[in-house]
């Protein structure tokens, strides 16, 4: 197993992985650095890569028209960030942007979907991961939609 | 594990104590801290216990205590204005009157936290009956292993104890994890909630004690989340609201099931209340 393959394996993304499945990722990872203020991807933008945040701070951006970008969510070390590579047409919804000096594997999109295809045994459990983090972010989402903190009056 | 704090009450529990407005500090547009001098008797209470604030002629509201246990003389609780008697205290001057009963309840459990990594959740206004917990461990730091502070607040203009927070956030011996739902231009904080805080802190899930309150709903997912990490639920606290109104398990406003949250609380065991937290209506 290479450096890559078990870097990837210890985090729990990706943790209880099959070997080979791992030998697939680190096959189209690369290790990619970000500055505070770098612009990760465009929301619009083709969805060419997904991310495993390793160090630092991610911001999830909306533009607002009149109000500039709008942090919608944060992630952070050991987060993935981008399913929009998952699903047509493959481009990203929303901005990213290093907010701290950070640390990321980038994997390359086509090359993953093409492993999908290739392996229905690793695109399934792909998708299943991904599933759980888009579930658990929808749920966060709804979380923060019923604004808990707000005053009882 | 001893959850009834040392202090009793000495008084007839019924009757209001006179205590001096102080101070008033705004902390929020409805959210502000009531510094209150006793004019005849010193008061001291554990972290988590509340008092019954007496507007006269208005009406009485249980307010927990915000305060520095340690600091004797003084008794602070942080009060939203969310109804008469609560506007009422809002409206008070220093120098003016409030009546006191208690200080009453459970506590959070300091001595058993002892000798283990402490984790203190809170959401929004939460944050009060967990202040005097946090001035406890900072008290009394070596008798605590690490100290995590886990908050979330729906913007940033709305974090209660904001200095604190940041005071506390550059302490090397406690790390502070704050979370907004909605973030506001110049905030470089993260954004999301408060339970997605619960897997980034440094601390032993096997060996924390944790304290949580919040709403309702918050410490529902945030304790199911605590568990997910790991955390036993024998070890998660959690203060529990109910409209309390005699204050020593007489008259049954608060009764939550079999429970009186005034008097077998208002910290309990989740594991104790973890079903009745479910129920959708009582």
């Amino acid at each position: 197993m290479s450096a890559i393959e078990a870097m990837l394996g210890s985090q729990s993304f990706f943790y209880g992985m099959e070997p080979d499945h791992l030998a697939t990722l680190a096959h189209v990872a690369s290790p990619v650095d970000y500055e505070p203020g770098d612009v990760i991807f465009r929301e619009g933008g083709d969805a060419d890569a997904c991310y495993l945040i390793l160090e630092g701070d991610v911001g999830l951006e909306m533009m607002v028209p009149g109000r500039g970008p709008h942090v919608i969510q944060t992630l952070h070390a050991g987060e993935i960030l981008g399913w929009s590579w998952l699903f047509r047409p493959y481009r990203w919804v929303y901005d990213a942007q290093a907010l701290t000096p950070t640390k990321a594997i980038r994997f390359d999109a086509p090359a993953l979907r093409r492993a999908k295809l290739e392996d229905c045994a690793f695109g399934y459990e792909l998708m299943q991961r991904f599933t759980e983090v888009l579930a658990s972010r929808m749920q966060a989402a709804r979380l923060q939609l019923l604004d808990l903190y707000g005053s009882h009056r | 594990m001893a959850l009834i704090a040392d202090t009793q009450v000495k008084l007839d529990p019924m009757t209001p104590v006179p205590y001096r407005v102080a101070r008033l500090n705004d902390e929020l547009s409805d959210t502000f801290t009531l510094e209150l001098e006793p004019t005849d008797r010193d008061i001291s209470f554990a972290p988590g216990q509340f008092t019954m604030l007496y507007v006269f002629g208005v009406g009485e509201v249980p307010i927990s205590v915000s305060g520095d246990p340690g600091r004797r003389g003084l008794l602070v609780q942080t009060v939203r204005a969310v109804g008469p008697v609560t506007d009422a205290l809002q409206a008070l001057s220093p120098g003016d009157y409030v009546g006191v009963r208690g200080p009453f309840g459970t506590s959070w459990p300091m001595e058993a936290a002892e000798g283990h990594d402490v984790v203190i959740m809170g959401g929004g206004i939460g944050l009060a009956p967990l202040r005097p917990a946090i001035y406890h461990v900072l008290n009394n730091r070596d008798r605590y292993k690490d100290f995590v502070l886990l908050y979330g607040a729906r913007s940033p203009q709305e974090l209660l104890y904001a200095q604190e927070l940041q005071e506390w956030g550059g302490r090397f011996d406690m790390t502070v994890l704050v979370s907004v739902d909605v973030a506001t231009r110049g905030w470089t904080g993260s954004v999301g909630v408060v339970t997605k805080l619960v897997g980034r802190g440094p601390y032993d899930a096997d060996d924390a004690v944790v304290f949580l309150c919040g709403p309702g709903i918050m410490m529902r997912y945030g304790a199911q989340a605590l568990l997910d990490q790991g955390v036993s639920g024998d070890r998660i606290y959690v203060s529990l609201e109910r409209n309390m109104k005699c204050a020593i398990g007489f008259c049954g406003h608060c009764q939550f099931g079999p429970t009186f949250i005034c008097k077998d609380g208002p910290v309990f065991p989740f594991k104790d209340v973890e079903k009745l937290i479910q129920v959708r209506e009582v």
